[in-house]
């Protein structure tokens, strides 16, 4: 197994050496006990835990800077302006777009999704049209497509995964034709761990004129991004899950794309003249913001990404995969217990189930132990479907876990396995 | 702090290896399916109830140990009951779970039985779901609707 970055990677990588007990220090939460054991936190793709410099962000701003944007003439919303500003400059450095404008800030990758949806998707997508989902979808990238498909009589078409959870590229392939309007596919899978061929998978879109959309919420975290090499048209994701606040997120989108469509919603901020008669939009990236976003929220995702550029997705990359070749290896010597997402690309997710025992189970004898995991269909329920299966457990992999944590993962299995006995 | 040994009681890990009337029945003039979607545990019950009671009773389906072990005792508890008295039950099982009733009944005095063992999910706000969704599904049931969810 290798983490692969479909990206280039340039200035944007740190070369301070990483040590884990730092990281760890900067995350207040990480020192509390849960059930009067040290917390595990091993529920990372559901999210993420935020460190001192995110919490203290937006504190500042509260304390010192808070007003509204793009607004007054007065200091204090100059500054909260610049602040927010600097947080978009910050993000597109993060995913090397071409230009700041190109960077929409949302709810999170969901609302980026549906934007794409509502916006790009019903300008392009008419009846009779398809758009190419894959099997190992969050229902984020599958409902709303589902949603514009209903209304406009489109058809989803999904492309199929081996047992293995990877995506099949010559069925993939197959699906594209002149019906086809968009792609949309998630760059990592949240509850097997893949790591799709995103620079692939858009070559072969471009290939037949149809845009690519990537849900990146999984893949941020872990990999560096970059999204001109990897020529994706859309990728969206959110705050939360790269130690960034909730309800904060990012919509990336090229140019050429984002200046056509309609806007999404309408409002404050998004607006250059309002008559009865006639209202101008704004220019980008304003078009797509309207009213007062969580400002806040941008700061603080701002102050995420510059904590994990200063540390370096290289090096969190190569720390994660560490951790779970050392977790896959730990795992596997549990008798009864079967791994879900065993792909040859894959990031931070251990997905299991085990013989017997119901992840519902699993989930309540490791949270008395301190552990925490993610038990259900994790919003993939086809995916679920796929494997028949009802549910797995989930351990999810960040920068600050350690081989220790992962030790005590093993040792709460056994534990499960007397429980049961 | 609730400890695990207060959730899985022998009594519930035993019928949950080895649950009682798990079957299909084709006599059944009453059925429900029971979904509680966030984990995906899903059962179907069936009745056989005639002149208001409870003439026989048996469930399939999957789930996690508490789920299962609830349909399992549930299932026993209810054979040759009226319809009432399943009602009563349940109500008095659902305040236990849900640690409305701070003390658990002493075995069998008000008819809680055996079902007491239960007492300790209340201290698991997380699985109180699955302990009542047999039970959610049994009132589904009987009042002639075909599914029930606890969302």
């Amino acid at each position: 197994m290798s983490i692969v970055a479909n990206a280039v990677r340039g200035e944007r990588v740190s070369t301070a050496p990483f040590d884990v007990w730092k990281v760890r220090a900067d995350f207040p939460i990480l020192s509390r006990q849960v059930h009067d054991r040290p917390l595990v936190y091993l529920d990372n793709a559901a999210t993420t835990q935020k460190p001192q410099a995110v919490i203290d962000a937006i504190s500042y701003y509260y304390a010192f800077e808070n007003a509204n944007i793009h607004r007054g003439v007065h200091l204090l919303s100059q500054s909260a302006t610049d602040a927010y500003e600097a947080a978009r400059g910050t993000i597109q450095h993060f995913l090397n777009a071409e230009e700041s404008s190109e960077i929409v800030f949302v709810r999170g990758a969901t609302e980026a999704i549906n934007l794409g949806a509502q916006t790009y998707g019903r300008e392009h997508v008419g009846a009779g049209d398809e758009i190419v989902i894959t099997a190992m979808e969050h229902h984020s990238n599958i409902v709303p497509w589902q949603m514009l498909c209903e209304e406009k009589g489109a058809h989803l078409r999904i492309a199929p995964i081996n047992d293995d959870g990877e995506l099949l590229l010559d069925e993939f392939e197959s699906l594209l034709h002149s019906k086809t309007k968009l792609v949309a596919i998630a760059h990592i899978s949240n509850a097997l761990g893949t790591v799709n061929p995103i620079a692939r998978i858009v070559e072969m879109a471009h290939a037949r004129n149809i845009p690519v959309l990537v849900d990146g919420a999984q893949a941020v975290p872990h990999v560096s991004v970059d999204v001109r090499a990897l020529d994706c048209d859309f990728y969206a994701f959110s705050g939360h899950k790269i130690y960034g606040p909730t309800g904060v997120g990012v919509l990336y989108g090229k140019r050429k794309f984002l200046d056509a469509m309609p806007p999404y919603q309408g409002g404050g901020d998004m607006i250059r003249s309002v008559t009865f008669e006639k209202t101008l939009y704004n220019q980008l990236p304003y078009k797509f913001e309207a009213g007062t976003p969580d400002i806040a929220g941008v700061i603080g995702l701002g102050a995420a990404i510059e904590y994990v550029l200063k540390i370096g997705l290289d090096a969190i990359a190569a720390h994660e995969h560490d951790l779970l070749v050392y977790g896959t290896a730990a795992l596997n010597t549990v008798p009864g217990l079967r791994l879900i997402g065993t792909a040859k690309e894959k990031a931070g997710v251990l997905s299991f189930v085990m013989e017997d025992i119901h992840p519902h189970d699993i989930g309540t004898v490791l949270d008395q132990q301190g552990i925490a995991i993610r038990t259900g269909h994790h919003c993939a329920q086809p995916l679920m479907q796929r494997f028949g299966i009802p549910a797995t457990a989930r351990a999810s992999l960040a920068m600050y876990n350690t081989t220790a944590e992962l030790d005590a993962l093993l040792s709460g299995i056994h534990k499960l396995k007397e429980v049961f006995a | 702090m609730s400890e695990l040994g207060d959730l899985y009681q022998e009594v519930i890990l035993e019928h949950s290896k080895h649950p009682r009337n798990f079957r299909a029945m084709e006599t059944a003039n009453r059925q429900a399916e029971g979904y509680n979607p966030l984990c995906g545990d899903h059962y179907t019950i069936f009745l056989d109830v005639a002149d208001g009671t409870i003439r026989d009773i048996s469930f399939q389906g999957s789930g996690c140990a508490i789920s299962k072990a609830s349909a399992s005792m549930m299932s026993q508890m209810l054979k040759s009951k009226t319809t009432a008295q399943a009602e009563e039950l349940f109500s008095k099982f659902h305040s236990v779970v849900t640690g409305v009733a701070k003390e658990p009944p002493a075995d069998g005095a008000d008819g809680l039985g055996k079902l007491a063992v239960f007492a300790g999910v209340a201290g698991f706000p997380t699985r109180i779901k699955c302990a009542t969704l047999a039970w959610h599904t049994l009132r589904a049931a009987l009042e002639g609707k075909q599914v029930a969810s606890t969302e």
